[in-house]
């Protein structure tokens, strides 16, 4: 598909954690055209925020103090008309008040409730990696129209999300143990899989999260 | 659940895909993008990229080969070879590699892991670990199956789950290419002395050598080459007859 929609502003935002480019390339396939930036100036112009990551909670919320994108990252997700946000891995978890990575890490606080590890006593291989299915609770949402419950979705982490309010789990996933793997509240949808890395399913997903 | 993995694996040199058989001789295979795609279509849970001359020569044709890689396929992808310090790891990772496959630099200094692992977060490391059957020791070989190091397969297989690598690819020298399945013994016995998930690598032929190292080499992944190369099989149909016998995987 090579039609790009200029009507939406897809931002993806840069501060220094993990591979970017494949976000965006997954927006190239499906025909939308994104910015990578760590520039509040284009985050605010957004009307679709994505913030991706890969790696340590801490370290990525030290990178978004370091180039000044807390604020405008907040003032993006409490903007519930106009921006759509997006939260992928690490993204996701940093959304929630605090980690439990490093000790006691400090989170943007937007979502409530805290982000844990994997039990190592009852999980015997951690991180958990591979592709796991899904089992979704809000069938309703724009972001899961036309997929199917227990379709499968690439992970890779060793923490997940525990929200204090079960009703924004949007979907469900089994690791020996149920953990969050999405979570929708107003104009916020995020996911602990990489739809980027989920191959078609993924890139649905990508697109109706757009759409 | 958690589906097992079936990782095509595509051992490029001179940006050609080729397959050697143990190691050595080798043939070419065909062109890495499309092959790439292919196995994006015929549902390959990952990709494997071995640059098996990048020892040798320059790089800078690999990471436009990754980047090419990057744009047209939708799954993880792992690229190794020639890697030799941090610096490498993230110029593969910047071009669109999702992990980093370390063998011989793993070995010549074992706090690249370390580092490594805390840099880019363990997930994104793998520690590639090539072994040969010494009259009855598995020795870990390296530069590519040349070097032996007479190091222990199962205490290296420790060290690098210690260190903090994120999965192990265990590859058996003496069943590579030969298609008498994978090491089954080696793949269990590593397993079993690490909390990692480990990518069996060797010696696939058939959908039962999948069967048997997932079953009882309790490998979370099985990475092949020249049976898919060559078309001998296919992803899905070896995912069809693992589905039959009870396995997870993703269809």
């Amino acid at each position: 598909m090579n039609i790009i929609n200029k009507a939406l502003k897809i931002v993806i935002v840069d501060y220094g954690m993990g591979n970017l480019n494949n976000v965006k390339n997954s927006f190239n396939k499906i025909g939308f055209d994104s910015t990578i930036t760590h520039d509040f100036r284009e985050i605010e112009k957004a009307t679709h925020l994505v913030l991706p990551g890969v790696g340590g909670f801490q370290d990525a919320m030290k990178e978004l103090k370091h180039k000044d994108l807390i604020q405008p990252i907040k003032d993006a997700v409490s903007n519930h008309n106009s921006v759509s946000f997006l939260g992928i891995c690490l993204g996701m978890q940093l959304l929630f008040e605090h980690s439990e990575e490093f000790g006691n890490a400090e989170g943007l606080g937007v979502l409530k409730g805290k982000v844990i590890k994997f039990n190592s006593n009852i999980v015997p291989i951690i991180p958990h990696v591979g592709w796991n299915n899904i089992n979704i609770k809000k069938t309703g949402i724009k972001e899961f129209q036309n997929i199917e419950n227990n379709s499968f979705f690439y992970f890779l982490h060793s923490y997940y999300c525990k929200p204090d309010d079960d009703t924004i789990v949007a979907a469900s996933c089994f690791y020996y143990e149920t953990f969050t793997a999405c979570v929708k509240k107003d104009n916020i949808f995020a996911c602990q899989f990489h739809p980027e890395k989920s191959h078609d399913v993924g890139l649905a997903l990508l697109k109706n999260f757009v759409s | 659940m958690l589906a097992k993995r079936i990782i095509p694996c595509l051992d490029i040199k001179d940006n050609k895909v080729v397959k050697g058989i143990n190691f050595e001789s080798v043939k070419s295979a065909g062109d890495p993008v499309e092959l790439a795609i292919s196995y994006n279509d015929d549902l390959a849970d990952e990709l494997m990229f071995l640059d098996i001359t990048a020892s040798f020569e320059k790089r800078k044709t690999l990471i436009e080969l990754v980047k090419e890689i990057s744009k047209n396929i939708f799954i993880p992808f792992s690229v190794g070879g020639g890697i030799s310090d941090i610096n490498d790891i993230r110029n593969l990772l910047n071009s669109g590699a999702d992990k980093i496959s370390i063998n011989t630099s793993a070995v010549l200094n074992p706090d690249l892991i370390d580092e490594a692992a805390k840099k880019f977060g363990s997930s994104t490391i793998i520690i590639a670990i090539d072994v040969k059957n010494i009259n009855g020791k598995y020795c870990v070989f390296t530069h590519g199956g040349r070097k032996d190091t007479n190091i222990d397969a199962i205490t290296w297989s420790k060290e690098v789950y210690n260190r903090g690598a994120g999965e192990i690819l265990l590859t058996s020298m003496d069943m590579d290419g030969t298609k008498q399945g994978y090491d089954i013994k080696l793949t269990n016995l590593v397993a079993q002395n690490v909390k990692i998930p480990v990518i069996a690598s060797g010696g696939a032929s058939c959908a039962e050598d999948f069967e048997n190292v997932f079953n009882e080499g309790l490998a979370s992944a099985a990475l092949a080459a020249s049976i898919f190369h060559y078309k001998e099989t296919s992803i899905t149909a070896i995912k069809n007859y693992l589905r039959t016998k009870g396995i997870d995987v993703r269809i």
